[in-house]
Formats: structure tokens, sequence, C-alpha cells
């Protein structure tokens, strides 16, 4: 340290003061990959607390160790893989905390930490760290779960022993086996002040979509496919519900109900596996929406968001070839 | 300094510097002890034989290293020449550097002067080519040449820079006269002036056609200016010169036009200086300054890792030292600070498309990003456009990962440009 001091002195009195030269431009707009993360965890806090008001303590246990394996197992892989280590960023919090958001509150200390394990090492990083996955990282572990572990994500079934002030039934699940009569018992207002069944964060309707709102507003994430994303939901619910209002719940019940919303707002619009260009993301976010209502209705699943947005994902690339011509492009 | 709104819905917007109505007052620099002045040359030329240190110098001298060729530079003092040393610049350019000591008299040379009477372009590019502001004037003087318009840009096409606004706006009748010299010389009758948002007035009878753009960056770049004002869009890879259009600042017009004027060749360089609080000042200073004597009377302290930007925030380049001098392109000098300079990172893209959306051409960014980060050059302008980009800085501006994408693309064309020369002369 002392000879370096020295060097810089000797330099100094000679009048050759070191400038640093660097290339243009000197200016930024000072966003950072590290504030992105930190806002849309605070833009998930109001639906969070909520979940962890109505589930309590278990609830908590999970969070906290959502997020604090998803930190170390992205730690590990660092190490491991001796890359630098990228959990200043933010975004294996981030993660980890969605993560948390999507489960039931009872969900054993075991799926968690596998859970984050398949966040973090295998949509992740397996595919190149923050901006090659070609997956929602959380979406893919979600999925992986429910094929593995179905019974864990049984809405019903693992949130039995709970005594809430509202109908303790999972709404997408009633609407699948018993008919559009059964969400009669689901008043909207109900749903969107989170008076239903489902995962720790993604219950609370009115949450959600203040924490959307100010994402989008604040650019941290594509208003495109958010707005798509629900405009898909709902049209295509809608169709459903002309054809067979027996069989089939009204639009306004699927948008708020199961992970609509969580995924409008905090999983299909993730940078790395969403496009980038105007008309794909419109594309894009209908797509992801129409595909959910058609899970829901006619397919096998109870709920459709994880699964439509893994296949939207997985087009993403594809359209963003729909692209503008370059200025002054030769062809 | 320029930060992102707080509401992001609409992509960011960096301003023009606009000057107010009543111009500020210049201020001036004394002269120097030392003036250096760049003289340019090329990679085979020896040792100058031409001129010696000790030899006297006139005000207003030609002074030129290398008889057989078109480079020189002009003496803005009276005195010796202290040294000759060889420099290289930005991408390898060679050049002698040329100190000249001052002794305090100024005698004027007058060769150009006696020439006024009959302008020929011959005579403004023998003698105006190193005036303040630069004139392009060999792309005029070749024989070849095929300029059907000359744009004159009365806005600088950096932001936070005032030195053209401020020059196209107090020295009118310079700018009147020197449009009138070009005309006669080059014969090129479309004369087209760039100016912002509502400073259009007050130009009248200038004899030239006044267009503004919008006072938003990078509108005053000369692709956009081809694209917005001439509606011309230049092809990926061309310049506006190939489509006949040649950019002149406000200054180089006024240069060519004070010089006939007076008969006497301009060397007084004026510049935005802008200091690390962000105070800008229009500065007036002999050519070949050191840009530490400037700040030295600016009252400014320069500290170890500060950065002293010469030509605006956007596209201009650093310098990396002091004694570094004002030459007839540097329009602005900006310091600074180390704690406020903009770093960059190597930290990857994240797909976020900030870069895509802001950009004025329309280049797929964050993709061409990914092939220029492995040196994968051919593929990037194959595939991804490098060609198209139109060197705003706009990418890396708004970058979340810091990526220093602006040094990739410029890299990326000089290397395929590096790559192109042995080719063809293989061929």
């Amino acid at each position: 340290m002392l000879e370096k001091r020295d060097v810089l002195e000797q330099q100094t009195s000679l009048g050759q003061k070191k400038l640093i030269v660097s290339h243009a431009p000197f200016y930024h707009s000072g966003r950072r990959v590290t504030e992105r993360s930190y806002h849309i965890m605070l833009a998930a806090l109001p639906a969070l607390l909520l979940g962890l008001y109505h589930y309590g303590m278990p609830a908590f246990g999970v969070v906290c160790l959502s997020i604090s394996t998803a930190i170390i197992w992205e730690l590990i892989f660092n190490l491991l893989t001796r890359r630098t280590i990228t959990v200043g960023d933010g975004n294996a919090a981030l993660l980890g905390l969605v993560f948390a958001m999507l489960v039931p509150a009872t969900l054993p200390w075991w799926a968690v930490i596998s859970g984050t394990f398949i966040t973090i090492v295998i949509g992740k990083h397996i595919f190149g760290g923050i901006g090659s996955n070609a997956f929602h990282p959380v979406a893919l572990a979600i999925a992986m779960m429910m094929v593995s572990w179905g019974d864990l994500f049984d809405f019903d079934a693992a949130l039995l022993n709970y005594d809430l002030e509202f109908a303790t039934m999972y709404p997408l699940a009633a609407a699948k086996y018993f008919g559009a009569e059964s969400v009669d018992t689901f008043s909207l207002t109900g749903l969107l002040m989170g008076k239903q069944l489902g995962g720790i964060g993604s219950t609370f309707g009115l949450g959600l979509l203040i924490g959307g709102i100010y994402l989008m507003l604040r650019a941290y994430i594509r208003w495109e496919i958010s707005l798509t994303f629900l405009a898909g939901i709902y049209l295509a619910a809608f169709l459903f519900n002309l054809i067979d209002p027996v069989r089939f719940a009204p639009p306004a019940f699927h948008l708020l109900t199961g992970y609509t919303l969580i995924g409008a707002f905090f999983l299909a619009t993730e940078d790395s596996s969403s496009p980038v260009n105007f008309v794909p993301m419109l594309i894009y976010g209908a797509a992801g929406g129409i595909m959910t209502v058609l899970i829901r209705n006619i397919g096998a699943w109870v709920d459709g968001v994880i699964l439509a947005i893994l296949v939207i994902n997985l087009i993403g690339p594809l359209l963003d070839k729909i692209r503008p011509k370059a200025l002054g492009k030769v062809e | 300094m320029i930060k992102k709104a707080f509401l992001g819905l609409s992509t960011p917007q960096i301003k023009y510097e606009m000057l107010p109505v009543h111009l500020p007052e210049t201020e001036k620099v004394p002269t120097p002890k030392n003036i250096t002045l760049f003289h340019q040359k090329n990679d085979t030329d020896g040792i100058p034989s031409t001129l010696g240190i000790g030899d006297p110098v006139k005000t207003g001298e030609k002074l030129s290293l290398y008889p057989d060729q078109r480079y020189y530079v002009i003496s803005p003092v009276t005195g010796k020449i202290a040294s000759l040393s060889p420099y290289t610049g930005d991408f390898g350019k060679n050049y002698i550097a040329i100190t000249i000591t001052p002794d305090g008299n100024e005698i004027i040379d007058d060769t150009f002067g006696k020439q006024i009477q009959s302008p020929t372009l011959e005579l403004v590019s023998n003698y105006l080519a190193g005036a303040p502001g630069n004139p392009p004037l060999s792309l005029l003087a070749d024989s070849n040449s095929s300029i059907k318009t000359i744009v004159i840009r009365g806005l600088d096409p950096d932001p936070m820079v005032a030195t053209s606004q401020y020059i196209a706006q107090s020295r009118l009748k310079d700018l009147k006269k020197g449009i009138q010299i070009l005309k006669d010389v080059t014969h090129v009758e479309d004369i087209v002036l760039i100016s912002a948002g509502e400073s259009i007035q007050g130009y009248g009878h200038i004899g030239a056609r006044v267009k503004s753009v919008k006072a938003i960056y990078p509108a005053a770049l000369p692709h956009m200016v081809m694209k917005d004002v001439l509606g011309q869009v230049v092809p990926a890879g061309k310049t506006s010169e190939d489509l006949g259009a040649c950019f002149f600042t406000a200054e180089a017009v006024i240069s060519i036009g004070n010089a006939f004027e007076t008969g006497q060749i301009p060397t007084t360089k004026t510049l935005t200086l802008i200091q690390k609080d962000g105070t800008p000042h229009i500065v007036e200073t002999p050519i070949g300054t050191p840009i530490g004597d400037i700040l030295e009377a600016f009252g400014e302290t320069v500290n170890e890792y500060d950065r002293i930007v010469l030509g605006g925030p956007m596209t201009g380049s650093t310098i990396y030292a002091l004694g570094h001098p004002v030459q007839p392109d540097t329009d602005s000098i900006i310091v600074v600070d180390r704690d406020k300079a903009a770093y960059v990172s190597d930290y990857p893209c994240i797909n976020c498309g900030e870069c895509v959306r802001i950009c004025p051409a329309k280049i797929q960014v964050h993709m061409l990003v990914r092939f220029l980060e492995a040196s994968q050059y051919e593929e990037a302008a194959d595939l991804y456009d490098l060609y198209s980009c139109i060197e705003c800085g706009l990418c890396s501006y708004v970058c979340v990962s810091k990526i220093p994408i602006f040094q990739y693309i410029r890299l990326a064309k000089y290397e395929l440009e590096r790559a192109k020369t042995p080719e063809a002369a293989d061929a």
C-alpha cells in the first residue's frame, strides 16, 4: 500500500495527475439490476403481508426459509463454479420470495429447500445465470414440484386445518369440479380482498394490483405483457362463459383467482424469459392469458398459469423475431 | 447530471441545453505559457525536416511539416518552436505535437490576408482547414466530391454542450459572410442551418434554409438530421457524405466568414466548459491551450481519478493528461468528479429491453451485444444490424447491467474495418 501511495505522490508532485480514461457515455440513467430486484420485492409486500396475516407463523417460516435458502443455493453455486458472487444483486432473494408467495403455508421444509434448489440451480444457473434462463425459474420449479409432489399443491388439503373467516375452499378447484354455480359463494370483493385459499402471497388481488401498477408505472416490468395477459384471460374466459355458463366460470372470477394476478405481474414479466419488442410482448401476454384459461377450463390441471407461462417462455425468443426494421437496413 | 424520471412509462428523454434569450458573456482565458498543436501525419512519414526546434513562428503562420501532403496547422501565437514530438491519438492516429512558446509579441503573418480578394476553394482549404470548428474542407476540395448539401449545425449534437448554439446566435454577421463564401467557392447551392425548437427566429436573410429539430437528444446527430430534416435515410454502413450531405459546425462557417472579413486566420476557439458542480461557461481560448491551464483559470481542482471529457457526455472522449491541448474541434470540456462518473461492469445482459426501446435506429441491441461480447463481429453485422448504429450511446446510458455497449459497437466497427484492409490488399 505504502509503495503505491509513494508512487502516486511522486506523480502528483510532477504535476501528473492520474485521470481515468473511459469510453462514452459518461453519464448513466442510474438504474441498476439490484434496484430492480428490490423494487419488485417491495411491490410484492402488500400481497405477502395479507398472506402472513391469514396463515400466521407457518407462512412466515416458509417465506424466511425460501428466501434464505434461495440466497444460499446461489452462493453455493457461485462458489462451486468459481464465478462472481452474485447474491448481492437481489435476484436470488426475489426468486425465493416469489417462490414462497406461490406455495401453501403448510409446505414442508424439505419441499421448500428442494423448490429453491430447482429455482436457483436448475431454473437459473444451469442455463447460465441471470439473463440466460429460458424459463421463469420459479415457474419451472413450481411446475416440476406439481408434477412430482402434486398433493403438496392441493390447497384444499394443505390448508385443511386453518379456520379462516371465509369459505375454505380453493376457488379454482370448486369451479373445475362443481361447475360455475359453485363459484357464487365467492363474492368478487371478497376475492379482491384476499378472502380465498391459495398460495401465501397470491390471493390478495388488491395488493397484487397495487404492486403491479407500481411496477408498471415505474417501468420495472413491461405493462404490455401484464395487461395483455389479463386481457387474454378475460377474453378467453368470457368466450367460454358465453358458450356454456353452467360449466364455465365468469371471466371476472378467473381474473381474481389462482395465480392469475401474481402470474401477470411477477411471473410473465420476468426479464430474461420474455420478449422485448412491442408486438411480440402483446402476443406473448395474450397467448399466456388464453393458454391459462384453456388449461383451467378444458385441461387436466386446476390452475393453468404456471404451465401457460412456461409455454409462452418457450415461444418468447421466436416471437422476438418480429422486430422493427433497423434504420437504413440494406436487404 | 441527467437521471431517469421517477415514472418510467415513457422512455427517458435527454434534452438539449437551450441558451437564454440574453446570451451569457464569453469568458476569455489568457494566452498560456505553451501552445501545443497536433499536426496529423501518415504512419510512413519519417522525422519532419522543414521545421526545427528554435524556429520562429508568426501568428497565423501555416506550419506544414510534410510539404507534399495536405496536413498543416496554423500557429495561433508568435514565438519559438520549443519541441516536436510524436503523439498517438484515439484509434491509433499519428500526429506530431508541435509545442510553441509565445514570446509576448504579436506579428501577424499576412500570406493569407494578401489573397482574400479572390476566394477560391483551394485558398480556403489551403488555409482554413484547421480553423476553429474544423471545417471538413477536404471533403469538398476532392475533385470527385459529390456534395450537394451543406448542413450547418446551429445546435451541438451532444446534450449539455452549447458551443455551436452560442456561436450561431451571437455571430450572425460572420455566419452570413461564411455562408456566402462557402456558396461562392463550392458552388453548393443548398445550405441548411439546423437550429433547435423555437430558436429558429432571428436568422432572417442568412442565405440558408433554416430548419429546426426537436430539442431532444439525439435529434442533432448527423443520421437523425438526414432522416428528419433532409428526408433521406442513410443506408447502413454508409455516411451522410455518401448521400451528398456534409456537416459543418456553425463555428467552422463563422471562422471562414471571419477570415475573409478580417484577412486573418482565426485561431481563437470557443467552447463550453462545465465544471464539476455543473456550472457552465462559454470560454474563448487560443487553439493549443493546455486543458489544465483553462481549468486553473476557472479555479477548478482536478483530483486523482477524475475524468475530463472532451466533446460531450454521450459521444465524447476522455483525456489522460492535463497537458492535452484544445484542438479546433474541441467543443466542450466537462470535468466529471470520480464519484459521479459512470462506471461500467462485467455483469451479464438481463434482457430487460431498455436499450431496444430507446434505440433511435431500432437495433435489437440485446441480441447484438451478445454477439459483440463474444467477439463475433461478422455475425453481429450480418444478423443484428451493427452498421445501422448511429453511435448515440443511449443504449449504454440506460443499460441496467452497465454493459459498455457503445464501446463494444465502436470496437466491432474498428475491428471489422481493420480486418477488411488486409483482405483488400490481398485481392
